[in-house]
């Protein structure tokens, strides 16, 4: 496998997919801060990586009131917490083909810290491979780090926009079930209010669920050719829009399509289904 | 509702620690014993909308009721802790008891802070035991 799409920074560069070999190489490398994220909320506790901190998505990343991520102050917190300084380099991985953690790299992005990867088939591949794993959750010495202020312009998109693309017959990713881009599955039968009010896709969207992108057995990616096959319906320099259910899904999507393609111009609409199948008039289209 | 998911409820709204009420539900998916079933399972018998690949079976004798649980995500461990609860607590229950059952009543276990898929997973299969005793 190649992905070897690295950028250049002050301190060491940066592949953007790291193998379970060579964070277990870096354990105690102090320019590596491993975080995990997951789903699940009692995976972290019942064992993690020997230093790895937990990030949760509802607690740390998270508005706790209104529909949105932290603000720069809540961030700056969170990486002092972690110990993090401008060259850290942030290892994210967790549960479910590291779907989590790719929605936890994107949300550190809209503060500007791209120095950052994902560890190529999450927590369940270091297990797989009997590698070392604790209860013992590390404290780090808090830093001084001072956030940027967030920028939501490269990498996320708001409704309006979505709503101009649509108009515009823009391209869109949709990363869901195919039956929820079909319209024929809206949520979970009997629970309305946890889904949307009409189901569907945008209008020009493509169905190409999430896990398309990684190997079922090992949760790692797939092959950089496999990939390229997989989105060959869209071109490098294009604007691509990712979106699912409230973005998570869409997170893994948009890093294969950044990071491991080198996309330069995708984003991810984190209102997702549950806005857009919520919208008052919005055009829909249902079927495959 | 029956008298053990009760006392799993007293139990939980006695720790109002959050780590603490991990530590249990860690403990109680230690606990969990997937159903002895040959595979693949029926298609009927997943949870809708349960991303740990969660299946069910009940069976009743004179009106009580046990169930098998076989989550297929090994990393799926509020699945299995969820599955341990359920399976201990509706061990001969009626079908009016699992009813009762409030299907919010997941919150009370693992708190508010889980996913939007993790609360449907989760309530799902609370439902799906409702579901195959009403039938």
């Amino acid at each position: 496998m190649s992905h070897v799409l690295e950028t250049q920074s002050a301190a060491i560069s940066v592949q953007r997919l790291v193998s379970t070999a060579w964070v277990a190489e870096h354990l105690n490398d102090p320019q590596i801060i491993l975080v995990e994220s997951n789903e699940d909320p009692l995976l972290y506790p019942s064992g993690h990586i020997p230093g790895a901190h937990e990030v949760d998505w509802t607690r740390d990343l998270n508005d706790p009131l209104r529909r949105d991520y932290l603000d720069r102050e809540r961030f700056q917190a969170l990486m002092q917490k972690l110990g993090a300084t401008d060259d850290s380099l942030i290892v994210f991985y967790g549960d479910r083909s590291n779907w989590w953690a790719a929605y936890a790299l994107w949300v550190f992005e809209l503060f500007g810290h791209t120095r950052s990867c994902l560890m190529d088939g999450g927590r369940l591949l270091w297990a797989k491979e009997g590698r070392p794993m604790t209860t013992k959750v590390p404290q780090a010495t808090p830093s001084q780090y001072v956030a940027k202020p967030r920028n939501d312009e490269a990498i996320r998109i708001f409704r309006e926009d979505v709503l101009r693309r649509v108009d515009a017959g823009a391209k869109f990713i949709d990363v869901r079930s195919p039956q929820e881009f079909s319209g024929e599955k809206l949520h979970m039968e009997g629970y309305p209010n946890e889904g949307a009010l009409r189901g569907g896709h945008i209008p020009g969207a493509k169905s190409i669920p999430w896990a398309t992108a990684t190997d079922p057995e090992t949760g790692t990616f797939r092959a950089t050719e496999e990939l390229q096959a997989i989105y060959k319906d869209f071109q490098p320099d294009e604007d691509v829009v990712v979106y699912c259910r409230i973005g998570e899904r869409s997170s893994h999507t948009w890093f294969a399509l950044k990071y491991l393609l080198g996309y330069q111009n995708v984003r991810n609409y984190d209102g997702s289904w549950t806005e857009y199948g919520n919208l008052v008039g919005a055009p829909i289209e249902q079927g495959s | 509702m029956t008298a053990t998911l009760q006392e799993y409820r007293d139990l939980f709204a006695s720790l109002p620690d959050r780590a603490e009420r991990i530590q249990t539900l860690i403990e109680l998916a230690k606990q969990y014993k997937p159903a002895e079933r040959p595979k693949p399972f029926d298609e009927r018998q997943r949870v809708p909308g349960c991303e740990s690949e969660v299946f069910v079976w009940g069976s009743q004798q004179g009106g009580h009721w046990t169930f098998e649980f076989a989550v297929e995500n090994p990393q799926g461990m509020s699945a299995m802790a969820m599955a341990a609860v359920l399976q201990s607590s509706l061990d001969g229950a009626s079908a009016d008891e699992i009813r009762a059952i409030p299907d919010d009543v997941i919150y009370e276990f693992f708190g508010r802070e889980l996913s939007m898929g993790k609360s449907m997973g989760l309530m799902g299969m609370v439902q799906m035991c409702k579901r195959i005793s009403q039938s």
